[in-house]
Order: structure tokens, then sequence, then C-alpha cells
């Protein structure tokens, strides 16, 4: 380290490369990072197949933004138009319906793939010390998911595009003072209306260019950390670990592969399975369908909503749903992170999980008193498992010691 | 590794079981030929029920997504979708006098609308809107098995039902009050390939075309599904080799 370059830094800067490679890189460090975070990376040998659906994620978010873009070219974002641009798309633009179908199924899978990862993050701990960013990145990224998959569900301009549309929207008009000219900046108009659907429009790709920027931050934040694993243990030595390629690139891609047979089978024979027929009938202003329900990966947050009697404590209660897992690092009280050595804990996640299913059935069904009565159970259940059993149960629970990774593996062979 | 796919797929079940739930009336299951991994659209059955949609629902539905020329698909000739357009007539210009005037369609047109606007529809039908039928199929829950069902359902309202003035009792519809008289009855019209025009058959055969027409790419669809599917199972087996090659020596 010369007098002039304290720090190192100008050494750092210089390309481990020779040739065009080094001329580059020396210039551009893209080559030397690839390398060190894709290639080199280590990562706990003892990653199970939970561990796939990161880059699973990333692949669905891939390709909804390539179809997006072709759909993009021949939709027309207004109320006069748009129905039928999208019917266009179906039957008069070459492979229209593959990249209409792919679309609309691909954001469905996106969320299946993101609800799997975020449950992997809770049973092993994931968001605990030092990962509360990852974390934190992850739920922007769902909450922008949930703002772009809602806009985008507008746009086709079917009865539940536009009834969805104006109940979801009305949310803003119970907050108090403002609530109204929220409403109207968000609307442009006073109902959902032709410039509603041009401004969801532009929003839906904004929102959908923004998950892009946080997937970044996303693994930026993890490359720091390093991943977790199901001891929720760091790795103790190099032997603990293995480099990110080949060993995670071959098997990631095999789960992969898997997850694209389901994709493809959904796609291909059941492309409407995840939809809802009235979304076929063109938006009508003056027909309201017998029940307005939201895509199934808003399920349960619908339930939480309809669980309180009061509309400003049912937005409320919404919103915390999703706030109360920003705070989920500094909630949970105990030392240990995974779910494997902690006994009551473990319940507890396993019971979130099924409240979760739970609450998505009770969103799709009628507001009837023993559905309401099972929606509120659960709405209670899930911010007392994070508001009270997080930081009660860090305290009381004795859990297991962890083992080490190594011996993780071995008892596994074994 | 398959429990988490099998608990994907048992999810997806789920959420259909969730909307299967909802509704009280049971509509029958019929046999499509369009089903299953390599179903196709029945072409005769399609043909003749572009038959009964022209003669018996045109009267009343639109079907404005379609255009003459896509009847190709169902086996009709050029010559044929010819004669079959020119029975319309459509609004064109303004010509160069600046007039507006009708003549008749060709393949390229959409399918004539029987009213010139929604109002002219409800008016003519008692307040009620004759839905447009292009996407029927799609549109409904329970699809083709309802539609075929709501055509075979007028049967005698059962005692004690009274239906108001205008409305029809119909065992399939929703509330079991329908503005559409029954549309079908056996012998409804004559089939030009001999076969006996029974209710059934022309529910079957119109069905069938309100099928194809709502998408019209289902064979395509399968087609390439089968490619897609025999492909990434074979990649699947490649990438299944390759991990255990590489992981054998781990320890």
């Amino acid at each position: 380290m010369s007098s002039n370059d304290p720090h190192g830094y100008k050494k750092n800067l210089s390309s481990p490369y020779t040739g065009v490679k080094g001329w580059i890189d020396s210039r551009l460090p893209l080559i030397r990072m690839m390398e060190a975070e894709y290639l080199k990376f280590p990562v706990p040998k003892s990653l199970n197949y939970f561990w796939s659906f990161g880059g699973i994620a990333m692949f669905c978010l891939i390709g909804l933004i390539l179809s997006g873009i072709f759909l993009g070219m021949h939709y027309k974002p207004s109320a006069a138009e748009a129905f039928n641009s999208v019917e266009r798309i179906m039957r008069d633009v070459q492979f229209g319906w593959l990249v209409r179908y792919l679309h609309m199924n691909l954001a469905s899978f996106f969320f299946i793939a993101t609800y799997i990862h975020i449950f992997r993050a809770l049973y092993f701990g994931s968001y605990k010390a030092p990962r509360e960013l990852v974390f934190i990145f992850g739920m922007l990224m769902f909450l922008l998911m949930m703002g772009t998959a809602f806009l985008g569900y507008t746009l086709p301009w079917g009865q539940m595009s536009y009834w969805g549309a104006t109940v979801i929207t009305n949310l803003f008009s119970a907050i108090p003072v403002v609530g109204d000219a929220i409403l109207l900046t968000l609307l442009g108009d006073f109902t959902v209306s032709d410039a509603t659907v041009n401004r969801f429009y532009v929003l839906h790709w904004l929102l959908a260019f923004a998950i892009v920027g946080l997937v970044v931050f996303h693994v930026i934040t993890l490359h720091m950390t390093g991943s977790n694993n199901p001891t929720g243990m760091e790795p103790q030595n190099w032997d603990e670990t293995l480099s990110f390629h080949p060993y995670m690139t071959i098997k990631d891609t095999k789960a992969m592969v898997l997850f694209f047979i389901l994709v493809a089978f959904i796609l291909f024979y059941y492309p409407n399975i995840m939809g809802h027929s009235d979304n076929y009938i063109r938006a009508n202003a003056l027909v309201t369908p017998a029940h307005i329900v939201p895509e199934w990966y808003f399920l349960p947050f619908y339930a939480i909503l309809r669980a309180i009697p009061d509309k400003l404590g049912g937005v409320l209660a919404m919103f915390g749903s999703i706030a109360v897992l920003f705070i989920l690092p500094w909630l949970d009280t105990s030392k240990v992170r995974s779910c494997l050595y902690r006994p009551i804990w473990r319940i507890c996640v396993l019971l979130f999980a099924l409240n979760f299913f739970v609450l998505m059935y009770m969103g799709a069904k009628p507001a009837s008193d023993l559905y309401v009565l099972i929606s509120r159970i659960g709405t209670a259940y899930w911010f007392l498992f994070f508001l009270v059993l997080a930081p009660l149960v860090g305290y009381l629970e004795t859990p297991r010691q962890p083992v080490t990774i190594s011996n993780y593996i071995r008892d596994k062979k074994a | 590794m398959i429990k988490k796919f099998l608990l994907i797929i048992l999810f997806i079940n789920f959420y259909t079981f969730t909307f299967a739930a909802e509704s009280k009336i049971e509509i029958p299951k019929y046999d499509w030929s369009w089903k299953g991994f390599f179903g196709t659209y029945d072409r005769s059955a399609a043909q003749r029920g572009f038959k009964v949609y022209k003669e018996v629902c045109s009267g009343c539905h639109s079907m404005n997504l379609l255009s003459y020329r896509n009847l190709e698909d169902l086996g009709f000739s050029k010559q044929q979708i010819k004669v079959i357009a020119s029975d319309s007539l459509v609004e064109d210009g303004p010509n160069d006098e600046g007039e507006m005037f009708e003549r008749d369609a060709i393949a390229s047109d959409r399918f004539a609308d029987p009213y010139p606007n929604d109002n002219a529809a409800r008016a003519a039908n008692n307040g009620a809107y004759p839905p447009d039928l292009s996407l029927i199929v799609k549109a409904r829950p329970k699809g083709a098995d309802y539609i075929k069902a709501l055509l075979m359902g007028y049967v005698e309202a059962p005692q004690g039902v009274i239906v108001p003035e205008g409305m029809y009792y119909n065992a399939y519809m929703e509330g079991h009050q329908i503005a559409m008289p029954a549309p079908l009855l056996d012998g409804s019209i004559d089939y030009d390939d001999g076969t006996e025009p029974t209710l059934d058959q022309l529910a079957t055969d119109v069905t069938t075309f309100m099928a194809w027409a709502a998408e019209p790419y289902l064979e395509d669809r399968k087609r390439l599904g089968v490619k897609v599917m025999l492909f990434l199972l074979a990649l699947f087996v490649l990438t299944y080799i390759s991990k255990e090659r590489i992981w054998r020596n781990v320890k």
C-alpha cells in the first residue's frame, strides 16, 4: 500500500484478469463481482429445497416482465378499448394467447413461490440478526408485488377488474380528512373510469420495475450476510460451505425445472383455473357481480379486512397485518433461529401457515355470520402470533442446542 | 421435495373447491370432445352448432369478437364463408360523397350485430339484455356444462313457484328465472348432414360452437403443451442426473 493510496483502494481496482476481459474488468468491475458473488460465493452445505424458491421467484419476475413487454405492444389502456384489445391479443396476435396466459398465470405462480419463500424465512428464522435488512427488502418487494398485481388485474377491464378496483380503491376513502382527496387522485375521476385504467397501466409498469430495483438490494444485503440454512447456525469453517456454482446452480435449476413443469401444466391445460369467470364479461358500471372476490393471493388479507366491522378499522387491520412482518426481526426475542430447535415456536409457525389457508378460504366465502366469526379468530391469531407469541415464546421457551452444519448433515445421512 | 409439490397441487385444488362450493344448483357434467390432454373440437358438431347459432341465437345475441374468416378453423371453405357473410348487411363508409352506406358483409368483417345498440337490444327484449356470446363459455363458472344444461333446463315450474310475466322457469339458471324463452326444441331446425335434431343434439352442437368461439386456440395450446411438458420432463431428467453427479463427492 503506497502513501498516496492509504486504504489500498486502487489496488482493489486492479483486475485479476488479462486481455479484453481484464480491460473491461479494470474499468467496470462486473466480471469480478459476478465471479465473487455467483461462482465462488460460499453457501452453507445444508441448504434444502426450500432455498430454491428465491431463484424461482426471480425467474417468475423475469418471465412476467418479458411477457408484459410483449403484451404492452398490443394492449390499449382505455375504458373503451382495453377489454377488446386483450381479446384481440387472445385471437389475432401471433401466439398472443400464449403470452397473455403466461403473464396471467406467472403472476399467480410468482405469489406461490413468494409465499413459500416467506414461509421458509419464518420457519428457519432467516429474518433474525444479521439478516433483518434482507427480510425487510423482501417484505417491501412483497408489498409492491401486491400493488402491481392489483393494478394489473384492473387492466383487462372485465367485471372483476372493475369491481375489484372499485372496492379496493374505496378503502382509501376510510382514511380521515385526506381519504377522499387520495381516492380522487388515485382514480383521476369520481369512479373507476377511463382515466383510472390509463394511470393504473403506467403505475403497473412503474411498480414492476421498482420490484426489480429492490431485488438488487435484497441480493446485496443477502450477499453481505450469506444465506441462512436449516440449522440456523453460521458455517464454522470452509468445510461447511460449498461454492454457489456449480452446487447451487444445478440444485436450483433442478428445482426450477420441476416448478415450471407445474407452471406449464396449469398454463397449457387449466389456464383459467386461478382466474374468475366474471372477468370474461366486459366491465359494466351498472351491473354488480353477485360476489366480488379478489384474486386468490389476496384472499387472506381480504378476510382480515372483512373481519373488522368498522371500515377504517378493517383497512388498518389489513395494512397492519403486513406492517407487523416488517418489525418481526425485533419482535422475536429468541437467540435460536431455526424452528428445528424451537419446539413451541415451531407449532406457532405451523399454525400461522394453517391459519393463512383458513383465512384464504374465508376470504372467498360470502360474509355470513359463521365465516366472519372464523375470520375474526384467524385475524386475532395473525396479530397474536407477531405481537404476543413472537416476544413471549422467545423468553419462555427452552430451545434445544442447534447442531453445527457438519453434524446436521451427518445426522441426516445416518 | 415431491411432498412440497403435492402441497402446491393441493393448494390449487383447494382454491377451485372454494368457488365450486358456492352455487347450490348442481350442474350436470357432460362429455366434451375437447376435454383432456389431446382434446379437439368436434368439427361437424361445431359446424352444425354454427347453423343453430345463425338460425336461432343470432336473432337476439351478438357474437362480435368473431370474424366470418374465423369460420375457416371449423372447416368451412373460403367460398362458403363468402356466402355466409353476404347474408348480413354491415354499415360502411363514409364514401366519396361523405355518405354512410350499407353493404354485404365480407370474410374480414366481424359477425354482424342483431341490434344497432344496447338500448335497442333491451327495448326489443322486455328490458333484458341478451349478452354477447363470443366468450360466454369462459364467462360462466361451469362453462360448457352450464350452457348446455341451461339450454335444456326449461322445465315446468314446481308447484307454488310463481314465474312473473315475461320470465321463464329454468332449472339451472341462478334464481331459476330467465328472460330468454326456451330457444331450442326437438326438431327446431333441420340439419343438412341428416343428424337427428333432438334438443340434446342441438344444445350439444351449439355449445361446442360457442366453446370454440370462446377459446379458438385451445387445440394449439394443448398440442404445444404436450411438447413443452415433454421437453421440461427430459430437461428434468438431465438436471436430476447432473445434480447427482455434481453432488456425489459432497460429504
